[in-house]
């Protein structure tokens, strides 16, 4: 039975995998680069359900450490010749760890709202900085720069096209959930979800739950890092926007709708958002976010497992 | 430099200005904190939609005003008909909330808050109104002509806070209040309507936020954004002052608008908000559960 899930698990995942992998090769050219930021957002999402849904803290400045992402990204691309991203790709992971390091060692004190409000604060002051520092960041303008190639040294180089940036993007977020699913279920795994579970008794047990908190939250500070960076190399371009308090507000919805603690869900409500988002704009142009925030509301009261966990329990009946 | 020239170059005017100018936001900042940490105390809810609650107070108090022509009657109406909001949104999204982790109460008001705050988009516009000060006397104030309204602003809304004071302690329904908050099970044993009190904080915490925007909105102008910034000030001052400590959060707010006023100037007053964050992160790092409240052991 074991053995026939996962067989199961795994011919699902390569089934989903490969037709996400041929996808931009059917799709008309929007389409196919609106698949690639429902991969990039699902990433940031998925990396702030490891704070969610297995360790119980909701994180509210995930936008920092996308935002730091891109800036760092945007800095490697701007100030080291040729542009490479094998260059913009350490600078913008090592920008968020640095920020992701300072938060979580002021807000792991905290718990329940006080973590999620400090986490907020933090975004913010980022948001602050990189708005008012005019001349490093570039204020509200943000920064703009050219896309690097795509270069493995001794192997080949090509440009980044629709299909080969899609490619580039399928592979870091298939492998980014292999390894978060593969800590989710290591022993350190196991640690962060006794912390959600009961943490005091995790403490007496002997466990510095401090200490797995700052990796936890350090770790999803690196994933959504590394989705700014691949949002950079989209975009072409960093911007104060990005740092501010509602996009990590959009990631915690993503959560909620595609249902926290399962790593695929977050994918799944990110799609949904913005495939709604996309949809509703064409009817209420910019004002999309008010039946957005109304089905947002109505998922958080009747249907808190998220679309992900409604499935699962509609599919075992 | 000598100690003399250390004082001469402390420009004491401004400072004294600052430091009225503190203590009149600090006010209206108080009147806004403590709906938010009334919400809070009283029933774990984590109010994001606060913000929005204020700016659409402050949009009430325009409509009405270009009706009736009278301030004060706009600052009535806008408080009772965002009340009557506040119960409504209480009623709908967060009644049935109740007894879940506090947590999606943070959710579902967040989700609140991008409704509202995208309807009054819609609704009025993104050009920013204006609410015109009931009356415009100046009185010299050093170099400036300092406008008798702001003062004014600090004594109502210290009025308000007084008038829920000795409303929680004296009042029947405010004794209700503040059972529900000790003990929700015996209040409710007791014979306490329970829910219904938490509909009525809610409406409270409302109305006075919607009174605070009113009483804002001629210093600066009333657009759909105004809440976001407010929301998070209000943050920090509960988070200082402690989480559902009345007293504490008024002390806070006026702790922190006059560090705000001070550092405005030395730095652009979009760089000193950063002080408020630093105070909010010190608090954290030495007295986890704010300046005013003594720390568990």
């Amino acid at each position: 039975m074991r053995i026939r899930h996962s067989v199961l698990f795994w011919a699902g995942f390569c089934a989903i995998v490969a037709l996400l992998a041929v996808a931009p090769l059917g799709l008309p050219k929007f389409w196919a680069g609106f698949l690639t930021e429902i991969l990039i957002w699902g990433l940031l999402a998925m990396s702030s359900d490891i704070l969610i849904g297995y360790v119980g803290l909701v994180s509210f400045g995930h936008s920092a450490f996308f935002g730091l992402g891109m800036y760092g990204a945007a800095a490697a691309l701007l100030t080291v010749s040729p542009p490479s991203l094998w260059v913009a790709l350490p600078y913008g992971l090592v920008a968020s760890a640095a920020v992701a390091a300072c938060v979580a060692y002021f807000s792991t004190r905290l718990r329940d709202i006080y973590f999620a409000i400090t986490t907020l604060i933090f975004s913010q002051i980022f948001y602050v900085i990189i708005f008012t520092w005019t001349e490093v960041t570039g204020g509200e303008n943000g920064l703009t720069f050219s896309r690097p190639r795509l270069d493995f040294p001794g192997l080949f180089s090509v440009p980044f096209t629709t299909e080969t940036l899609h490619w580039f993007v399928l592979a870091v977020v298939v492998l980014s959930y292999l390894i978060l699913r593969r800590i989710t279920q290591s022993p350190f795994g196991m640690v962060l979800q006794s912390i959600r579970e009961n943490e005091a008794r995790t403490r007496a047990i002997g466990y510095p739950i401090e200490r797995y908190k700052i990796v936890a939250v350090m770790l999803s500070g690196l994933f959504a890092g590394l989705a700014g960076v691949l949002y950079a190399v989209q975009n072409r371009f960093a911007s104060p926007d990005f740092v501010f308090f509602l996009v990590s507000g959009e990631v915690v919805i993503f959560n909620v709708i595609g249902g926290i603690g399962t790593l695929v869900g977050p994918i799944v409500g990110a799609a949904f958002f913005l495939l709604l988002r996309e949809v509703l704009s064409r009817f209420f142009t910019e004002f999309y976010l008010i039946p957005v925030g109304i089905i947002f509301i109505a998922m958080v009261i009747f249907m808190p497992q998220g679309l992900l966990g409604f499935a699962r329990r509609w599919l075992n009946r | 430099m000598g100690l003399d020239a250390f004082f001469a170059a402390i420009p004491f005017d401004q400072l004294l200005i600052q430091t009225v100018n503190g203590i009149v936001t600090g006010m209206i900042l108080a009147l806004v904190a403590s709906g938010l940490t009334l919400i809070f105390g009283i029933m774990d809810v984590v109010n994001f939609a606060h913000g929005e609650l204020f700016m659409l107070g402050a949009y009430v108090g325009v409509l009405t005003l270009a009706a009736t022509g009278n301030f004060w009657v706009a600052l009535v109406c806008a408080s009772l008909l965002i009340a009557l909001l506040g119960a409504v949104i209480h009623l709908t999204t967060l009644r049935p909330l109740i007894g879940r982790d506090p947590l999606t109460t943070i959710l579902a008001t967040f989700g609140l808050s991008l409704v509202l705050q995208n309807y009054a988009l819609w609704q009025f516009g993104p050009v920013a109104r204006k609410i015109q000060e009931p009356f415009t006397g100046q009185f010299a104030f050093f170099y400036l002509q300092y406008p008798w309204y702001r003062l004014v602003i600090a004594g109502l809304a210290a009025a308000i806070i007084a008038a829920l004071w000795l409303f929680l302690k004296f009042g029947t329904y405010g004794i209700w209040i503040r059972a529900t908050t000790q003990d929700r099970v015996m209040a409710e044993a007791m014979g306490i309507p329970v829910p219904w009190v938490l509909t009525a904080v809610f409406a409270i915490g409302a109305g006075m936020a919607a009174a605070s925007g009113v009483l804002f909105g001629p210093l600066v102008g009333v657009n759909h954004a105004m809440g976001l910034d407010w929301v998070l000030r209000a943050f920090i001052v509960v988070v200082v002052g402690g989480m559902g400590n009345l007293g504490g959060s008024i002390l806070a707010a006026i702790f922190i608008s006059l560090l705000e006023a001070y550092a405005s100037l030395f730095v652009p007053p979009s760089q000193a908000v950063i002080v408020s964050f630093v105070v909010l992160i010190l608090t954290l790092l030495f007295r986890p559960t704010g300046l005013f409240v003594p720390t568990p052991k």
